[in-house]
């Protein structure tokens, strides 16, 4: 990997961060005055005047992008007027809920479906692997929130095995992390079979065999690895419909995360905390999109080869 | 974008094919049969709402609120029984599949037309052009779509009109990318060279010659997307930033069963059954679809 392949790469994150700020910008000037959008409806007039000039409201648009990129940069992005406080002090506290929530389900998906793909690559055509797919496309059109639904319907309802909503134990977690890694889970195992498929008919797979190697270490020592490369891509491409799907499953199972703040102050507009939580976003799905396009590179070596040669002609 | 570029190797079919018909429909399976047929029915249920719901969909009868449906020993007037309003749960999940029905035909008509004329446009101007267009399909691509949607309806409140235009820009950076491939893979080919030296008109071009070319890709994305759709059209009102009462929607209707799921679970789980077979339907019937169009994939897996 060398110095270009990841400059290249940074210089296409930060266009984006810069996509996503300006956007925020921009929806946020053209839907009307900020200084009434982010200050509560009865405060004083001076109150008002005095915020126009702390965020420079009343200089031209360019200077005006500028500090607010500034102030965006400090982290500074107003105060939330459902409490009162920093927006970015609102969120930050949610964050820790939400990365246990995203990690447990990100390991149910790859700990589910990667094996799962192996099995049914396997097994190609047998009632395993037919059963299994199956299932991936039940996964697959089964709405997160509809599952969610279901699952309190017959664990906390019924059952009263565990809690509906809420933090605090890890009973809390379990059904918003199934129901987030299930479904992500189904479209992990059927790249995973589909790429191990093809990795299975080379010739490399057939001369390991022929030279006596187990069928566990075949498996697991030659096809693996060089099928890893579109469950990489598969996993990176849909972290995006991970962090929405949380926005949900937080909502059904009222785990107080990041995405269940940004659904209520959506819905009361509490406009600071929306773009904070917005911008905290774009911020983690650009970081993650670097990761996953770097680990292309050591993952695969070619790619990183084959870019930089695009890239000079 | 190396896939684009695969299937452009993998030239087209002739001018003027319309995948649909091209299948010997009497030789699909039966699962595709019952998909097909599900499909069928909520399509029906949504063009005929108004004379099959045996009610309003807003129309309340506060004596008989929260009655179970008629096969769980409610009145036979409530098939499906009545909400904590006492409107009939059946006619709202016909007014309800309209309402989702509608809005995901046009959110996908909106997303397929947009994003396909930005590739058009990238792929026929290239340069600067291209470089904007490649530069907003990677934003859009990477930021959760479900995330821009909300805060677009935060800053500017919601209305009907909005929540139609943003379920429409779902999916545009799909289109686009694929569209700008195969535009640029055609554009290539000697045919479009030879209409262009007899002085047509570019838009002629497109519309007349290469669209038509590309169109049977272009429908298999539809199917791709058209399950999509209805997730975000139905997680959005299910979050209750959706369609707003008294208005319904799939979504909607299983956001306010959700509070009396554990004591009229009626209200809400319809709705889930509904959407869940619907997706599940086009998913199984675009699979289908897709192995019919493309030999080497049913070669492949």
């Amino acid at each position: 990997m060398s110095p270009g392949f990841v400059v290249s790469k940074l210089v296409r994150c930060l266009v984006t961060l810069l996509l996503a700020v300006t956007f925020v910008f921009i929806v946020l000037r053209l839907s009307g005055d900020p200084a009434q959008r982010m200050l509560p409806d009865d405060v004083d007039a001076s109150v008002i005047e005095a915020y126009r000039r702390m965020w420079g409201l009343d200089k031209s648009m360019p200077e005006q992008f500028v500090r607010y990129i500034v102030s965006v940069l400090r982290g500074d992005f107003g105060i939330s007027f459902r409490d009162n406080r920093e927006a970015i002090d609102v969120v930050s506290e949610r964050i820790p809920a939400t990365l246990a929530l995203g990690f447990l389900a990100l390991a149910i998906t790859i700990f589910l479906g990667v094996p799962a793909g192996i099995f049914a690559a396997l097994n190609k055509g047998r009632w395993l692997d037919r059963a299994m797919m199956t299932a991936t496309i039940l996964g697959h059109s089964l709405p997160n929130f509809f599952l969610g639904i279901l699952l309190i319907l017959c664990f906390s309802m019924t059952l009263r095995w565990l809690p509906s909503s809420g933090i605090g134990t890890w009973q809390h977690l379990v059904m918003p992390a199934l129901t987030l890694g299930t479904a992500f889970a189904g479209t992990v195992a059927r790249f995973t079979r589909s790429s191990m498929l093809e990795v299975l008919d080379q010739p490399f797979m057939r001369t390991a065999r022929a030279k006596g190697v187990s069928k566990q270490t075949r498996t697991l020592r030659h096809a693996l690895p060089n099928a890893a490369i579109p469950i990489v891509t598969v996993i990176g491409l849909r972290l995006g419909a991970l962090v929405g799907g949380a926005t949900v499953v937080e909502t059904v199972f009222g785990y107080p995360g990041v995405g269940l703040l940004l659904v209520n102050s959506v819905a009361q507009r509490d406009l600071a905390v929306v773009q904070a939580v917005v911008l905290l976003i774009a911020f983690s799905m650009v970081v993650v999109n670097l990761v996953v396009d770097l680990a292309y590179g050591w993952l695969d070596p070619r790619i990183a080869a084959l870019e930089e040669r695009e890239a000079a002609t | 974008m190396s896939d684009v570029s695969a299937d452009t190797s993998r030239r087209i079919r002739p001018a003027r094919s319309i995948p649909f018909l091209e299948i010997r429909w009497p030789r699909a399976p039966l699962l595709v049969g019952l998909c097909i047929a599900w499909l069928v029915l909520v399509a029906l249920a949504a063009i005929f709402a108004d004379v099959l719901a045996p009610y309003g969909y807003a129309e309340q009868s506060l004596l008989n609120r929260l009655k179970p449906p008629a096969f769980l020993g409610g009145s036979p007037d409530f098939l499906l029984g009545t909400d904590p309003l006492g409107r009939d749960v059946l006619s709202r999940l016909l007014y309800a599949v309209r309402t989702s029905v509608i809005i995901a035909l046009v959110g996908t008509v909106i997303g397929a037309v947009v994003g396909t004329m930005m590739g058009i446009l990238a792929a026929h101007f290239r340069g600067w052009v291209d470089d904007i267009v490649m530069v907003l399909v990677d934003f859009q691509a990477s930021v959760p779509f479900l995330i821009i949607a909300l805060a677009v309806l935060a800053f500017f409140g919601n209305s009907f009109e909005l929540f139609i235009v943003i379920i429409g820009l779902f999916g545009w950076e799909t289109y686009a990318r694929l569209a700008r491939g195969l535009v640029i893979g055609v554009n290539s080919q000697g045919y479009a060279g030879a209409i262009r030296t007899l002085g047509v008109h570019p838009a002629r071009i497109y519309l007349r010659h290469v669209l038509p070319n590309i169109m049977s890709i272009l429908v298999v994305q539809v199917t791709l997307n058209f399950p999509e759709i209805i997730l975000l059209e139905t997680s959005l009102s299910f979050l209750g930033l959706g369609v707003q009462p008294p208005g319904t929607s799939l979504g909607l209707t299983l956001g306010e069963g959700r509070n009396y799921i554990a004591t009229a679970w009626w209200i809400g789980i319809p709705a889930g059954m509904v959407i869940f077979l619907t997706t599940l339907s086009i998913s199984i019937l675009g699979d289908w679809t897709r192995d019919l169009l493309d030999p080497s994939t049913a070669k492949s897996e």
